[in-house]
């Protein structure tokens, strides 16, 4: 099973999420997954529109309480 | 009670001069003790080596010993921290010595770490230490014209950094009158030219009228020295007669050696800064594994209320105050305009169009940093 880490980028501006799950790629092994907690609904597309240019996997999007959490998996 | 802080830059330095102000009785009596473990018996302004790499100050105007910073009272320690005992409340030094504490403070910062990018380090210049800024600047200098290259690795140290030198160097070769022989190229790893929208939605449109090109969603995954060719994780390639790069940064070894967190980065929580599990142990500056931004400021800012928490558990014996992700970040637009964003966790940046007085303070803060490391600014 694959290991998850989570990423809590809420109320990030910057960096900004998606750059931290940029930089949180780095910490995790091929097959396993990420989850990615963010405040700025601009996450909803900009992380799975890289995540598709970067070959890796978007697993999902979903809202809760105004908090967007993006699941990616590592492909390479 | 003992307090020790680790690490002399310009997190546990400024919490070092904040603390002895707001202690200066209880330091004096001896109820309390404070004790810094630093690597260097110089301490360098960071912020600094963007302008030596592009000429506009040297590399001694970056430093000041150590010690002249400090407020009496601080028994500062020029030999770094190897060992971690946080179960013991202590930490040994490259020396051997043992330092016990009551409130431990990390603040060891960050590292460039080119050479995690096949290529990158024997191929690219960049401003990150002394040496390599001074490298660039004498490239710089020799370069009659070509291609330049911005590329960078995440996370990295001065987000606003990428933004600056490609503006410093426009301005830089257009002084020496050969700006329509160079050709300058931008590349920035998500999908606008900055993290800050708002930041981008100023940016793009000055690169496009100062003709500097731009591709985004670049993040590098490798360099070609022999060809000259950068390429990316998304599968693009630029050519360059002359790479430069923000490297991606870590924490420092010392924190990943002893398993204080992935990548060298403290995990921490957003408000109390304490470390995570950890009520007696703050980490602030780079060495958090926080999302925001790797600055000098963002340091400071968390240094201040480290330093009113730590008196208040002298005091009062409880913490008084949370940190809010208060960020203040200048940004060059070049040789002689600037502006700023400034932002917290709830509220984000809403930067103006830099102006000549933005700039001139930002000159003026190169020499105050000074009174702020201090602890009076």
């Amino acid at each position: 099973m694959a290991n998850r880490k989570t990423i809590d980028a809420r109320g990030s501006f910057c960096p900004g999420p998606l750059m931290e799950l940029i930089a949180g790629m780095k910490m995790i092994a091929i097959g396993d997954e990420i989850e990615i907690l963010s405040s700025d609904k601009g996450s909803a597309n900009e992380i799975p529109e890289w995540l598709r240019k970067a070959k890796h996997e978007h697993l999902g999007t979903e809202e809760k309480d105004g908090v967007w959490h993006v699941l990616a998996r590592k492909t390479h | 009670m003992k307090i020790l802080i680790v690490g002399g830059g310009m997190g546990g330095t400024i919490l070092a001069n904040n603390l002895a102000r707001r202690l200066t009785t209880e330091l004096r009596s001896g109820k309390v003790r404070m004790t810094m473990l630093t690597a260097s018996d110089r301490h360098m302004y960071q912020p600094g080596l963007l302008y030596l790499a592009i000429g506009r100050m040297t590399p001694e105007e970056l430093y000041r010993d150590q010690a002249s910073l400090l407020e009496p009272g601080i028994d500062l320690h020029v030999d770094p921290a190897e060992e971690f005992r946080l179960d013991k409340n202590e930490v040994k030094t490259k020396s051997g010595k043992v330092h016990g504490y009551d409130v431990l403070a990390i603040a060891t910062g960050a590292r460039p770490t080119p050479e995690e990018i096949p290529g990158l380090a024997e191929n690219s210049e960049q401003f990150y230490t002394e040496e390599t800024a001074v490298r660039m600047f004498k490239r710089l200098q020799a370069f009659q014209g070509g291609k330049i290259v911005v590329a960078m690795g995440v996370p990295h140290k001065c987000p606003m950094a990428p933004l600056e030198i490609i503006f410093m160097m426009h301005d830089y070769f257009r002084d020496r009158g050969i700006l329509d022989k160079v050709k300058l190229h931008y590349t920035y790893p998500i999908g606008r030219v900055h993290t800050l929208e708002n930041v981008a939605k100023w940016a793009a449109p000055e690169m496009d009228r100062l003709g500097i090109t731009y591709e985004t969603m670049f993040n590098v995954k490798e360099v070609d020295g022999a060809k000259k060719v950068v390429r990316s994780e998304e599968g693009s390639e630029t050519d360059y007669d002359l790479l430069v790069s923000i490297p991606a940064h870590r924490g420092m070894e010392v924190i990943e050696k002893n398993n204080l967190g992935q990548r060298g980065w403290i995990p921490t929580h957003r408000h109390t800064l304490n470390m995570e599990g950890r009520s007696n142990v703050f980490v602030l500056g780079d060495t958090t594994n926080l999302p925001i931004s790797k600055a000098g400021s963002t340091a400071h800012f968390e240094a201040e209320v480290i330093g009113e928490n730590i008196a208040a558990l002298v005091r009062l014996g409880a913490p008084v105050r949370e940190y809010d992700g208060k960020v203040f970040c200048f940004i060059e637009a070049g040789k002689d305009r600037a502006t700023y964003a400034m932002f917290d966790y709830q509220n984000p940046p809403q930067p103006r169009a830099p102006t000549r007085a933005v700039h001139w303070f930002k000159v003026a803060y190169n020499k105050l940093y000074w009174a702020s490391a201090r602890g009076l600014l």
